[in-house]
């Protein structure tokens, strides 16, 4: 099964595999990719929001994302051993 | 002035800075802070370079794609393309990157180099990069590139001398290099080639983080700062308020004293001393509450309050993202409207445009403070907070509520099953820098002395004159400002007001209010210094009207200003930003019902305990 950043535990490092289209030309997906969400980059959750663990700060690259947990649920990560 | 000779745009990711570069090359003073979409429309102005070529410089709105998915960023894409209307293709693009986040910004930079027009890579933020031990090997990244590469330090005076010579110079020849098939290879590789990078963050964001994100420590961080912020209004305000009232009211009794009891003495003292001084007395609040906000906005610290507030704002219809509109919107709902476009999502923009005019604005501030400092008691609660100070405090927190219940019902209404992304950069921290906060409240300061002397003051003479003409023939018994034009108003719009406990003096005080609404204040202070008899005129409104009015109407009125569309402006730049009458309606309509409801329901209860 594969790894999903949504579930990544805080300050774990990660790796991004790749972002999946939840629909056909996925907007959202897309701008994922724009600000870095690609194969190869190291990922990492710094803080999960005060309700229910959403939206999530996602560390990628040298910058910081706020994500709620749809978005990073089409993040497939793969996580080091 | 001399014809434009060369056309340069700047552009690249948001907040890297471009507007900060803008304001140092032409002198302009647009607004800068630390957050990703400040900048939401095209500015221009001109410098001139040192071999005396004027250059008409464009700053851009921040876009981190090409693919725009927002209105900020379709206006960046447009220009650059060459298909925005009245916008000529530029000549030259500066593409600013920041020096500390180039992992990022370099894609933007490699999408816009495949447009084919020359360019001019600035790297900005070079100070901050070196002191995070960022070492940028400037030369081969131009090499790699293909274009000029310049460091630029936008903050300091002597640290754009290098970019305004490479725009003097040549233009750089053209080099149309295809985008590479993977941009973001491609940045990896420029960056593992050109830059040393001692680690990925700054170590003072990570520790600043860990307790500003914290799921419990990070919220009671954030109401301790709004709470602070409406108490330090209240009460840091006080002394240099009481200096200026001091001021009006003697300069109100000398004039009255100097001066012949005629009708110039009456437009001067009445009309333009009481009315305008009225509305002066709350600048030390406003700067106060715009100093809190400058603050905040420099800091770095909103995105991560709209971070720990998304949910809850989601759960109420709108989405993290309108947390910077709704907070502008405390300053004054019309930027706050206009930030609203950095919201991608059409239905969390409308909702956020909404509910904007529901976020307490400073111009209601001056309003609240004459209704409190009349009718609440001047006392402290549990030791350390000022009971005015806390009922403020409630009715900016009445304002939010009613924004979130609005923004809900809006929600059900409307029930749509899509999905909206939030996707907000957190920038990193950083001191505010004095000037800029300076540089912000003395425009403020200005703006609003410049709506006293203009609109507030004509309001007020025009008020002035309707409270006084037509005189009342001899042998009218009454006020002479019964039989005025004014007292004739306010008695007919009287049967509409009465239901919400609002006497006829209030009435005439809410047209004038639609204009501005501190213009309510000084059209009180001239009603009630018009219908005053001899030597009592001189500049005392609170304590007239805390005499005067029930408490049941004090708060009925107060409640009013919470809800009511008081103000063209607000209406006029919805329907900019919307285009659509029927949304400017909507919002008109929705706002004066539940402000007649709501002051209805509060003059009911208060009338009925008191």
């Amino acid at each position: 099964m594969d790894h999903r950043l949504k579930d990544l535990k805080l300050r774990v490092e990660a790796i991004v595999d790749r972002v999946e289209d939840v629909q056909a030309a996925d907007p959202i997906a897309a701008r994922l990719r724009d600000l870095g969400f690609v194969a190869g980059e190291p990922v990492r959750v710094v803080a999960r929001g005060p309700i229910g663990g959403d939206p999530l700060v996602v560390q990628i690259g040298y910058t910081r994302f706020a994500l709620r947990r749809a978005e990073a649920a089409r993040v497939v990560i793969r996580v080091a051993a | 002035m001399s014809a434009v000779s060369l056309q340069v745009a700047l552009v690249g990711n948001p907040n890297c800075g471009k507007t900060a570069l803008f304001n140092r090359l032409t002198g302009s003073r647009q607004k800068v802070a630390n957050y990703a979409g400040v900048t939401v429309e095209r500015k221009a102005g001109e410098l001139r370079t040192l071999s005396g070529q004027q250059v008409r410089l464009l700053d851009l709105p921040g876009a981190y794609s090409l693919g725009a998915t927002s209105p900020d960023e379709a206006i960046t894409r447009d220009v650059c393309l060459g298909l925005m209307a009245g916008e000529t293709r530029p000549d030259l693009l500066v593409c600013v990157a920041d020096a500390t986040n180039l992992r990022l910004h370099l894609r933007f930079v490699l999408e816009v180099r495949a447009l084919g027009l020359p360019m001019i890579l600035a790297l900005n933020m070079c100070d901050a990069a070196a002191r995070r031990g960022i070492i940028i090997d400037r030369a081969k990244l131009e090499t790699l590139l293909g274009v000029p590469v310049v460091e630029t330090i936008a903050v300091r005076a002597d640290g754009v001398g290098k970019l305004v010579e490479r725009i003097d110079g040549a233009l750089p020849p053209l080099s149309p290099i295809a985008a590479p098939a993977d941009l973001h290879a491609e940045v990896r590789r420029l960056i593992a080639a050109a830059v040393t990078m001692p680690r990925r963050t700054a170590a003072l964001d990570d520790q600043i983080d860990r307790w500003a994100l914290h799921p419990v420590g990070g919220l009671l961080m954030l109401s301790i700062v709004m709470f602070l912020i409406f108490q330090a209004v209240f009460s840091w305000a006080a002394p240099l308020q009481d200096g200026i009232d001091a001021g009006v009211t003697a300069a109100a009794a000398a004039l009255h004293a100097a001066m012949p009891d005629n009708t110039l003495r009456s437009l001067l003292v009445d009309g333009m001393l009481v009315g305008t001084g009225s509305v002066v007395v709350f600048l030390p609040q406003i700067l106060l509450l715009f100093l809190f906000i400058l603050v905040l906005e420099e800091s770095g610290y909103l995105p991560r309050a709209a971070f720990l507030l998304d949910r809850l704002m989601v759960g109420a219809g709108l989405t993290g993202r309108s947390f910077i509109p709704l907070l502008s919107s405390f300053a004054c709902a019309v930027p706050g409207i206009m930030a609203a476009r950095t919201i991608q999502d059409p239905r969390d923009r409308l909702a956020t445009i909404l509910v904007a005019p529901l976020m307490t604005c400073s111009a209601r501030l001056p309003v609240y403070a004459l209704l409190i400092g009349a009718f609440i008691p001047e006392r402290t609660v549990a030791g350390i907070f000022n009971l005015q100070g806390l009922v403020l405090f409630a009715l900016y927190v009445a304002g939010i509520v009613s924004a979130l219940a609005v923004a809900y019902v809006m929600k059900l209404v409307r029930h749509d099953k899509i999905e909206h992304a939030l996707l907000l950069e957190l920038p990193s921290y950083r001191l505010p820098h004095v000037t800029d906060v300076l540089i912000g409240l003395w425009e403020r300061a200005s703006i609003f002395l410049k709506r006293v002397g203009g609109i507030i003051l004509t309001l007020t003479v025009l008020l002035w004159f309707l409270s006084t003409y037509p005189a009342a023939p001899e042998g009218f018994t009454g006020a002479a400002i019964d039989y005025s034009y004014a007292g004739r108003i306010g008695k007919a719009m009287e049967a509409l007001f009465a239901p919400i406990g609002f006497n006829w003096q209030i009435c005439i005080a809410l047209i004038p209010g639609l204009a501005a609404r501190e213009v309510a204040v000084s059209s009180l202070a001239t009603v009630y210094a018009v219908s005053a008899t001899g030597d009592q005129a001189a500049g005392q409104l609170l304590p007239l009207i805390a005499a005067q009015w029930s408490l049941a109407t004090a708060l009925s009125l107060i409640v009013w200003y919470v809800f009511a569309p008081q103000c063209v402006s607000t209406l006029a730049v919805i329907r900019r930003e919307t285009q659509s009458w029927k949304i400017v309606a909507l919002a008109a309509g929705y706002l004066f019902a539940l402000a007649y409801g709501a002051s209805w329901i509060t003059f009911r209860i208060a009338s009925a305990l008191t």
